[in-house]
């Protein structure tokens, strides 16, 4: 296959030959895997093509989707509620289901009512139902958040700014804060309220248990110079150290990067409304304009999937073209 | 604390003052300052007392002004093109940053 790129590591991460290489495609828009644990090697396009579902040996199958940014009608991409509805397309056409999505933030452009109404109206064709939700930036413009956590973060008691966590299959997921209160100068931010949550909520956990974090910030430094980074995610990832399997989702960056560190792999899932420059290569990280018939491909969702008994998650981009 | 640099505008509707002194003679005066690439444009901007300072966004992206030691009000996040006017208070720096995008700082020096 020529279309996506598979690596198979069970605990020491990635080399660097195959990160430059998975760049390099990501770089083009195309699509690129690398997998912990098993079942990295099909995309939900292809899963869809075969009509083919997910081998019986998949415990756990969930969705990421992030940065919608409903009200956004720049050059960058001026119907961004199209390629949301393409997105949700995509989730309805897997023959197999996932469990639930998770929304990792700004699903809108400016905060606006009229922005969340049509995310919600468009997120109904979705045939799956559980949705979990962390804010980004764009969603707590004007208020600290208050119309968000109103909305999306009731149902699951979220504490605090909006930090919540939930089990499913045995996985422990944590859903955390780092767009509010942030500090002149300064990067994405957690704050000592929810860290010490945080601390607590692990806690009573063994040290088998899969956990998955996810955030709208990246909770590792991607690039400091444009703010992608969070400024107390090493305390947060302290927290986690002793857990054998950690998965970190993030969004806010619109393009796929993904390192791995010990046991625990940070991962940045692919916008549904434009792409923004890699890191460094452009004057600012502002949306970034592409060929319209390029668009698509650098678009995209991730699925993540759990197998029982596999140290790490299988974490699997397809783009939107 | 008191509003030192005070008088607030969108999209050059309307300028109201939200306390403090202006005055009259040099309130007409524009001190423009850009929002471009991320960033502020002058970084430093020193102006008189009593002048308006009108800070205007011109990337894709919504930014805010928020003063850092909250010496001013706030503005909401500004879309493209939308501005946001203060008007120049008691003399002093005051510095501010976008709390969308927290690496954008600027400052503002006010004299007499």
């Amino acid at each position: 296959m020529s279309d996506y790129i598979s690596h198979d590591h069970e605990h020491d991460g990635i080399d660097r030959r195959g990160f430059l290489q998975c760049m390099a495609w990501a770089g083009t828009g195309l699509l690129w895997t690398v997998s912990g644990g098993v079942l990295a090697s099909r995309t939900l396009a292809e899963i869809a093509k075969a009509g083919g579902s997910l081998p019986a040996a998949t415990d756990l199958s969930f969705l990421q989707i992030s940065d919608s940014h409903i009200g956004f009608s720049k050059e960058a991409n001026k119907d961004v509620t199209e390629t949301f509805k393409i997105a949700l397309d995509r989730i309805n056409a897997m023959p197999t289901p996932p469990s639930f999505l998770i929304h990792t933030g700004d699903i809108t452009q400016l905060s606006k009512p009229e922005e969340f109404d049509t995310f919600d109206q468009v997120l109904k064709s979705c045939k799956t139902k559980d949705v979990f939700f962390v804010p980004g930036e764009h969603d707590v413009l004007n208020d600290g958040g208050k119309f968000y956590r109103e909305r999306y973060l009731k149902s699951v008691e979220a504490k605090g700014a909006g930090w919540y966590s939930f089990n499913k299959n045995g996985v422990h997921f944590i859903g955390l804060v780092n767009v509010l209160n942030l500090q002149a100068g300064g990067l994405g931010q957690l704050g000592d309220e929810q860290l010490e949550w945080l601390e607590a909520d692990v806690k009573g956990l063994g040290a088998d248990t899969p956990i998955v974090v996810f955030a709208h910030i990246p909770l590792w430094a991607v690039y400091p110079q444009w703010g992608w980074g969070t400024s107390d995610s090493e305390r947060a990832l302290g927290y986690l150290k002793r857990f054998g399997s950690v998965t970190v989702l993030n969004g806010h960056i619109h393009q796929v990067l993904q390192k791995v560190e010990g046991n625990v792999t940070f991962h940045t899932a692919m916008s549904t409304a434009f792409p923004q420059p890699a890191p460094g290569t452009a004057p600012s990280p502002g949306p970034m304009k592409v060929p319209a018939e390029q668009l698509r491909s650098l678009l995209g969702l991730t699925n993540v999937q759990y197998k029982q008994g596999k140290s790490a998650l299988a974490v699997v981009d397809s783009n939107l073209s | 604390m008191a509003a030192l640099l005070c008088g607030i505008a969108f999209l050059n509707l309307s300028l109201f003052a939200l306390g403090g002194e202006m005055k009259n003679a040099d309130s007409s005066k524009q001190n423009r300052i850009e929002i471009k690439d991320f960033a502020f444009n002058p970084k430093t901007l020193t102006v008189k007392s009593g002048e308006k300072i009108t800070w205007i966004n011109h990337d894709d992206e919504p930014h805010t002004v928020v003063s850092v030691e909250k010496q001013f009000k706030k503005s909401t996040a500004l879309d493209t093109d939308q501005e946001f006017t203060v008007t120049a208070g008691a003399p002093g720096t005051y510095t501010y940053f976008c709390s969308v995008h927290p690496k954008m700082t600027g400052t503002i020096v006010v004299e007499k």
